[in-house]
């Protein structure tokens, strides 16, 4: 049955959902441009102290999982951001790259099933990961380290707010990194 | 599992991500106790089943282990059970050899130790009377045992000999009913006449109401009675009490505390004087003495009962004025001595005539208790007559009427 939908959809010229959103990068884009976010993270706060609620290196992760429609490649993504995250860090190796991960791969699994170009989804995904990933970083410190972490859920949410609204135009300056065929 | 990698690849991947990252946390982080956190969860996680392996493996170990012992667990509890009678029998022989031996050893001593003569004989059965407390020894007329010799222990007298044969004796025990014998106490030197009652606890009998004597006072025989000599141990009082005519002594024997195996017969038995008795603690006060009741109060250089060859070597003196009729009956057997010219002890021929009357006068003349016979008579018997009261007087005695004892 699906290969009659298959072929129904290659007869009639539409391309497979997984197929048809999925955007390219130049490899230099694709190591810089999560380098860059951590790198923000690490240096901007210093001089700005209020730049330290965004998330950058999470809204990347998302960026490129979302792009890229691939669950593996989202945990990769979000495996490798988060280590690299975690080594600039004082936490333990894997606190951001456990959390990251789990965010790539759902994000790539919500590209499948959403329309990620819409700007609308965007900013709900951007609020949701963020909020997510606050979330299960919270619980993995708590069940993990033992650490008496807080969660202070009206500034998560805002942090997740302002997340959100910078990920729709930080969204849309990376997708002029797209490589076209 | 190609197909399943191929369908799950996603998840897969995932998983390995999450569990290769939750490896590396694990290696870095460390609990409080300094331990790396990937130590704690292997041990966790391996904990639990390794509890649940080695309880199973003792368990199974235990069971087979315990099977095959519980195999063997009964003969060796025979074996065992066997082992601890044989010893319990071993220590019990070797308790009785050394028991036997001490008996032995202190019977030879006393032997040694004693002024009597005597022969050791064991004690070889009962005789079948109904309630009669007699028993047999080895030693009869072969050995120089005659009938109405005394038989004692170390620690006080048994009994004497009823039978004697050849090669063996009865000894009718000092707890038999028709036993008798004559004792003294040995601190207010209150006589009486010991008696059997069938049990182990005699009673000393004749003892008048007004006399003292104490609970714990020691008996000794008094050798009245011709057949034990004087000194020897009788037993301890245990009860005093008044009777209707005469005291109610209880006396537990003491030469039948500790068993009766090996006993001395008394071949020729010899006076010794009754020991002092354990001076107390209680302060003694000494009264004024009363005042002289005649002129002719003189001094006593020695009294009647201690004139004997084999009395001890300082015979008591009295000095001072006679105060009890003792003293007054002392006085006048050493008169009537003296008037016969007789020496108490060493004069063949018996006793002196006690019946001639040195001074006419009635108010000199000291009768005789009512009953009393005089102990010196040959025909006068050994166990059952009444004793004399306290001041009866030391009869030198025939010893051709007892050969097996020898009197003083």
């Amino acid at each position: 049955m699906s290969d009659l939908g298959t072929d129904f959809r290659l007869d009639f010229g539409e391309t497979p959902l997984l197929k048809k959103g999925v955007s390219k990068y130049h490899i230099a884009a694709i190591i810089g441009i999560p380098l860059a976010a951590i790198l923000f993270q690490v240096y901007v706060p210093r001089f700005f102290e209020r730049l330290s609620y965004l998330e950058l290196p999470l809204l990347v992760t998302v960026y490129f999982s979302l792009m890229r429609r691939s669950p593996v490649a989202g945990v990769l993504f979000g495996a490798g951001i988060g280590l690299a995250q975690d080594s600039l860090s004082h936490n333990p190796l894997g606190m951001f790259g456990i959390v990251k991960t789990l965010v790539g791969y759902f994000a790539a699994q919500m590209s499948q099933r959403f329309d990620v170009q819409n700007a609308g989804v965007r900013l709900v995904l951007g609020f949701f990961f963020c909020f997510f990933h606050q979330f299960f970083y919270w619980v993995l410190g708590r069940a993990l380290l033992g650490e008496a972490l807080d969660l202070d859920l009206q500034t998560t949410l805002l942090v997740a707010v302002l997340n959100a609204l910078v990920a729709v135009p930080l969204f849309h300056i990376l997708d002029r990194l797209k490589v076209t065929d | 599992m190609e197909f399943f990698l191929n369908r799950y690849r996603n998840l897969t991947v995932l998983l390995v991500a999450i569990v290769a990252q939750l490896l590396l946390l694990a290696y870095q982080v460390k609990s409080n106790g300094e331990v790396r956190l990937i130590r704690v969860w292997a041990v966790s996680a391996v904990t639990p089943l390794a509890r649940v392996i080695e309880a199973g493996r003792s368990g199974t170990v235990h069971f087979v282990r315990d099977y095959f012992v519980l195999l063997n667990v009964r003969q060796e509890n025979q074996r065992l059970k066997s082992e601890l009678d044989r010893t319990k029998m071993d220590n019990q022989y070797l308790r009785a050899e050394l028991s036997t031996a001490d008996r032995a050893e202190s019977l030879a001593i006393f032997q040694q130790q004693s002024p009597s003569k005597t022969i050791a004989a064991h004690v070889i059965g009962n005789t079948t009377g109904v309630g009669a407390k007699v028993v047999i020894v080895d030693r009869g007329t072969g050995s120089g045992v005659q009938k109405g010799m005394a038989v004692i222990t170390p620690d006080g007298i048994v009994g004497k000999v009823t039978a004697a044969y050849p090669t063996a004796s009865f000894v009718l025990l000092i707890t038999d009913p028709s036993f008798a014998a004559g004792v003294i106490s040995q601190k207010n030197h209150v006589h009486g006449t010991l008696k059997g009652q069938g049990y182990s606890t005699v009673i000393v009998d004749y003892v008048q109401n007004e006399q003292k004597v104490e609970p714990g006072e020691q008996f000794f025989t008094s050798g009245d009675d011709r057949i034990f000599p004087k000194g020897l141990p009788v037993g301890e009082t245990t009860v005093v009490r008044e009777g209707k005519s005469y005291k109610e002594i209880f006396v537990t024997p003491s030469g039948l505390q500790n068993g009766l195996e090996e006993v001395l017969i008394v071949t020729e038995g010899v006076h010794v004087p009754i020991p002092e008795a354990q001076p107390t603690s209680q302060t003694v006060h000494l009264q004024e003495p009363p005042p002289a009741e005649s002129s002719d109060a003189s001094t006593i250089d020695g009294a009647p009962d201690q004139v004997p060859a084999q009395a001890p070597a300082q015979p008591p003196t009295q000095s001072g004025p006679l105060t009890t009729d003792a003293d007054r009956l002392v006085d006048q057997y050493r008169k009537i001595g003296q008037a016969e010219k007789h020496i108490y002890g060493q004069s063949a021929g018996g006793a002196p005539n006690f019946n001639i009357n040195l001074n006419p006068r009635p108010a000199d003349v000291v009768p005789l208790p009512p009953g009393a016979q005089n102990p010196a008579s040959p025909g006068a018997p050994s166990s059952a007559s009444p004793p004399a009261p306290s001041p009866a007087p030391p009869p030198p005695a025939p010893a051709a009427k007892n050969p097996g004892a020898k009197r003083p």
